[in-house]
């Protein structure tokens, strides 16, 4: 690329070492093995954790997780259709899904028009009404744990996937809200106007004009959703008392009891939950990064 | 451009004309907005009913000495009404600058700093470090990406479990730096340990977030900057200095707070990989659930309160990181 401009026009290069000065993009051999080096170093430590809990899964003993070279003789899949067979794992599918489905789908339609607006118009309160979106976000979950837990008591919602989809909503409606802010400022507000002059109101615009174009953002805006609330234990532990309604984040803790821990089976369940959602990860990851952080750039 | 539509927006067809007078500015103002708030209604009927509602009634509650014992609860069918009282600010001051409030909150207070601040520095310095490695030309990156993203793609309270069978004692990590003759300390026994780990758990879970943003900051800084600081004999410390690090402000600035905000308020790592058993690793998030949840009779008034002063930090400090930012004229992310 820049080869050739650059050989010329550099006759005050410190003379430390090397004659021409080396195009860029193109380092020494050292240097590339160095990269591969450092970079097989950091993806073994990022693998190994979950590589690991995939090995011990296959042990049939509870125990094999002291002893793992043994588990190379006995592996098996006992644990996996035991898991499947003989504990509450599809009632922790249900609920799981129930639940993050729920908040997903509360949590973006709420949020839709309120990102719109936001993005587009100025009114009166506007920078408060931002403010309030920022700092709710940021709510931590021991702010709102005990009152929740009171209200949901009067309400009789404990142990309930409504009381549950609620809570959730108290952090996925601002957090949509703000990611979907950032997705519709990338859609060019001419197409607004031209809207406009068609003689569209602006609720016409959102509805025919740009919610067909931020589907991506949708998307982006519902997987969040759908992740984290997946993924959250406080709330879940607290709020859910009886088994068959646990969530994942809930009912792996429930192998491990003061009595018994029956790792093996926590093990093939922790593989059997993380396999299907890393892999919708996987699919949606790019678009995740470019929300996440799009989101914010434009201030 | 937003102006424009801004006007366009208030201006509804057949809109009487202005006058001056107070009730006909509001007529007006409804008129030129009502859009908008409609817009928005959706959202601040569910934050005032799942946020502002629950806040308050917080707030009361912190000002009351209500626990399990005394509130409002059903047992069969008999329903007994909560009997608590207003104590007005004693729970703070109890909280604060009580008889043991060193040992209570600002141990763990000075131990949430450390973990904020240790955590998001790693996390940054390691993401940063992966994002240069992996924005050069070199084969298979983008089989290295697809690893390195794995501790975000699987779920967190999935990882945790995996990192305690490996922590455990006479578990691998152990059972490993025994083989090399290293000490093998008690890592979820100890307390010094026990940070050690949770630091260490929650850089691994962290790590990837930092690192594909800011690889998506390296990918969107113009390449003639490099050309340009080529052109001028800037060697690779300079260039990494000089357009590099600049370039990446604003990712920075964003990912930084997140970090910030993400690892105060992280509640799983500690949480499922401690349980109760370390109330001296216990950040202040985890040691509020721990007063509100994890011991009898559970402490609603005193949990609450150590919600509320948590808010409170964070409010404060996001206020003037904000500000920090804005003088440099920067415009923060989020």
């Amino acid at each position: 690329m820049s080869a050739t401009t650059v050989q010329k026009p550099t006759p005050s290069k410190p003379a430390d070492g090397a004659a021409a000065p080396r195009p860029r993009g193109r380092r020494g051999l050292a240097a590339t093995l160095a990269s591969h080096g450092l970079l097989t170093v950091a993806s073994l430590v990022a693998l190994f954790p979950i590589a690991w809990l995939l090995y011990l899964s296959l042990g049939p003993d509870k125990d094999d997780y002291l002893h793992p070279g043994g588990i190379w003789d006995k592996m098996t899949f006992d644990n996996y259709s035991f898991v499947l067979q003989h504990t509450n794992f599809f009632d922790w599918m249900k609920s799981s899904l129930i639940v993050s489905l729920g908040t997903t789908v509360i949590g973006v339609m709420v949020a839709a028009t309120t990102g719109y607006a936001v993005s587009r118009m100025r009114f009166p309160g506007y920078r408060k009404f931002m403010w309030v979106l920022l700092v709710t976000q940021m709510f931590p979950i021991a702010v709102l744990i005990v009152p929740m837990y009171q209200i949901l008591s009067d309400l009789q919602l404990i142990d309930n996937y409504l009381g549950l989809i609620l809570v959730y909503c108290s952090t996925a409606v601002p957090y949509c809200a703000w990611l979907l802010k950032g997705y519709f400022d990338t859609i060019p507000f001419e197409i607004d106007e031209a809207g406009r002059v068609d003689g569209l109101t602006p609720f016409g615009t959102f509805a025919r004009l740009i919610l067909p174009l931020a589907k991506p953002g949708l998307a982006v805006a519902a997987f969040y959703s759908f992740i984290t609330a997946f993924g959250e234990v406080a709330f879940a532990s607290t709020f859910m008392l009886s088994d068959m309604k646990y969530t994942f984040a809930v009912g792996l803790q429930s192998f491990v009891s003061e009595h018994d821990a029956q790792r093996n089976l926590m093990a093939a369940t922790a593989v059997l939950v993380a396999i299907p959602v890393s892999a919708f990860f996987y699919l949606v990851q790019k678009n995740l990064v470019t929300g996440l952080t799009a989101g914010g750039t434009k201030g | 451009m937003t102006v424009a539509i801004d006007r366009a927006t208030g201006k509804r067809r057949g809109e009487p004309g202005q006058r001056p007078g107070r009730l006909d500015r509001l007529k007006h103002a409804y008129q030129k907005y009502w859009y908008a708030y409609a817009m928005i209604a959706p959202v601040v009927v569910v934050l005032g009913g799942l946020v502002l509602y629950p806040l308050v009634r917080g707030l009361y509650l912190t000002l009351t000495d209500a626990n399990s014992l005394n509130s409002a609860r059903t047992i069969g069918v008999n329903h007994i009404d909560a009997t608590y009282k207003f104590i007005g600010f004693d729970n703070y001051a109890d909280i604060l600058w009580g008889d043991t409030a060193y040992d209570r909150f600002w141990s763990h207070f000075i131990w949430t700093i450390v973990w904020t601040a240790l955590c998001v520095a790693l996390h940054y310095c390691i993401g940063l470090g992966l994002a240069l490695l992996l924005n050069q030309k070199l084969r298979g990156r983008t089989f290295y990406r697809l690893i390195l993203v794995l501790p975000w793609a699987v779920p967190t309270f999935v990882t945790v479990f995996g990192w305690r069978f490996m922590l455990a004692d006479g578990g691998i990590i152990n059972t490993m730096l025994d083989a090399v003759h290293l000490p093998s300390p008690l890592w979820l026994e100890d307390t010094f340990w026990q940070r050690f780990a949770a630091i260490m758990v929650n850089t691994w879970c962290g790590v990837p977030f930092m690192m594909v943003s800011l690889l998506g900051g390296l990918q969107s800084i113009d390449s003639t900057l490099y050309e340009a600081a080529d052109m001028d004999g800037a060697n690779a410390w300079q260039r990494f200095r000089y357009v590099t690090l600049p370039g990446l402000r604003s990712v920075s600035s964003t990912v930084v707070l997140l970090g910030i905000i993400w690892t105060f308020n992280q509640f799983a790592v500690i949480f499922l990989l401690f349980g109760n058993t370390a109330p001296d690793a216990q950040i202040l998030v985890t040691w509020a659930y721990y007063l509100g949840f994890g011991q009898q009779p559970r402490d609603f008034a005193q949990s609450a309160a150590y919600g509320m002063l948590l808010l409170a930090i964070l409010v404060v400090f996001t206020s003037f990181y904000r500000r920090w930012l804005n003088r440099d004229e920067q415009q923060l992310a989020i």
